[in-house]
């Protein structure tokens, strides 16, 4: 059952490339592969922890003021993760800057507590936040390694192709939407191609 | 009150640091609304209008409650709060006394609470202010709101601008949509990597 919801939110949900959700960070802190792991992890820590509760109270949150109690919830995560961060990992902190307290607004974690969270039971709310976490940090992983072999030709610190002089472009802004283009279109590629064959 | 630090900051937020083209915030949006021109500008000028008060307030929130009370650790919290209640009111307001105005921003509005660069401004100036090295103040901090929300305006019409000429297109299959999308904005970002160049961080603000 767990593979299965895995599978659901790396590959059939996937936030970033199926959903179009959560594009601020995936294109933003995605120069380096070690800041879109941190990112991924903090996502999957307040979204796991964000469904836990929702689901766990949404049977007693008024219908009419869920959205701003859903809010109050997941901020309150945000900030255990923010000062966290500034405590154990403060490099990271400064790498990821205001990104971290954006989580906050980050699309995907209302609309799991609004579409999942606040309709079914504890256990599966804690799976679909794992799950959906992990695509999404998978997918920031993806667009991260991209980027900084191209642009850096560094991966974790290490240079990746000896000799590659690295195109400057693929780490600030613009790379990160061709990047994310690119393999958007590998992916329709893909699915059209398998749509064809079935036929 | 320094004249040439508002412009450092207006140009700053509008062309070299755009909210959306250079600091990729306020994706979501960028994308959703980008369809239409008509719709582009509405958007737009809600945002504006939403950014500009709420730097206001979590301005004022910030320096004279937060701070002196030393609780910091709550600025994300009490900031999306007063963003999403500021939101609601704003509506309400228009809705009472600027039917024509609630007629073409209403249907944004409600949008916005989740628009991440309406927080974002606030953090920002909540924190250390690049220009002139010292903490922003009121009127520095609503300056960059609303500097912030046009630069937003003018990417979001740029993009619609081009994303209405591709509709008709004929473009390879596999990169209709969003992948196309995601190429224009790429082309407009590297376009407005050229305004470095008329960056102030080195010269000495006025």
């Amino acid at each position: 059952m767990i593979a299965e919801e895995l599978k659901r939110g790396v590959v059939g949900e996937n936030p970033i490339f199926a959903l179009a959700l959560g594009l601020c960070p995936a294109l933003a802190i995605t120069t380096s592969v070690t800041n879109a792991l941190g990112m991924g992890v903090a996502v999957i820590f307040v979204l796991t922890g964000s469904n836990i509760i929702i689901s766990s109270v949404r049977k007693w949150i008024p219908d009419k003021v869920r959205i701003p109690c859903y809010i109050t919830i997941i901020a309150t995560f945000v900030t255990v993760v923010d000062l966290w961060m500034k405590a154990h990992a403060p490099v990271l902190n400064r790498q990821l800057g205001i990104f971290v307290p954006l989580i906050v607004v980050n699309c995907i974690i209302l609309a799991r507590a609004e579409s999942y969270a606040s309709q079914n039971n504890v256990r599966k709310s804690a799976i679909d936040g794992i799950a959906i976490g992990a695509g999404f940090a998978l997918s920031l992983v993806a667009i991260a390694a991209v980027r900084e072999v191209l642009g850096n030709n560094r991966l974790f610190g290490l240079t990746v192709i000896p000799g590659f002089r690295p195109m400057l472009v693929f780490a600030v802004a613009p790379g990160g939407f061709f990047t994310v283009a690119a393999l958007l279109a590998i992916i329709n590629y893909l699915r059209l191609k398998k749509e064809r064959s079935r036929q | 009150m320094n004249f040439a630090v508002l412009i450092q900051i207006s140009i700053g937020a509008i062309l070299i640091n755009n909210f959306v083209l250079a600091r990729m915030l306020g994706l979501c949006p960028f994308l959703g609304v980008s369809k239409k021109l008509s719709g582009a500008f509405g958007m737009g000028m809600a945002v504006t209008f939403v950014m500009g008060i709420a730097s206001a307030f979590t301005w004022t929130i910030d320096t004279f409650i937060l701070v002196p009370c030393d609780l910091s650790y709550l600025q994300t919290v009490i900031f999306i709060l007063v963003i999403a209640s500021l939101v609601q009111l704003v509506e309400m307001v228009l809705q009472k006394f600027s039917p024509a105005l609630y007629e073409s921003l209403g249907i944004y509005l409600p949008l916005i609470t989740t628009n991440c660069a309406v927080l974002a401004v606030a953090l920002i100036n909540s924190r250390e202010n690049p220009f002139t090295g010292k903490e922003f103040t009121f009127v520095e901090a609503f300056v960059n709101g609303v500097a912030s929300g046009v630069g937003f305006t003018v990417a979001l019409a740029l993009m619609a601008g081009i994303r209405e000429k591709l509709e008709l297109a004929p473009v390879w299959k596999p990169l209709e949509g969003l992948p196309l999308a995601f190429i224009s904005a790429g082309l407009v970002a590297l376009a407005f990597l050229g305004f470095l160049g008329l960056s102030f961080s080195s010269a000495t603000g006025g």
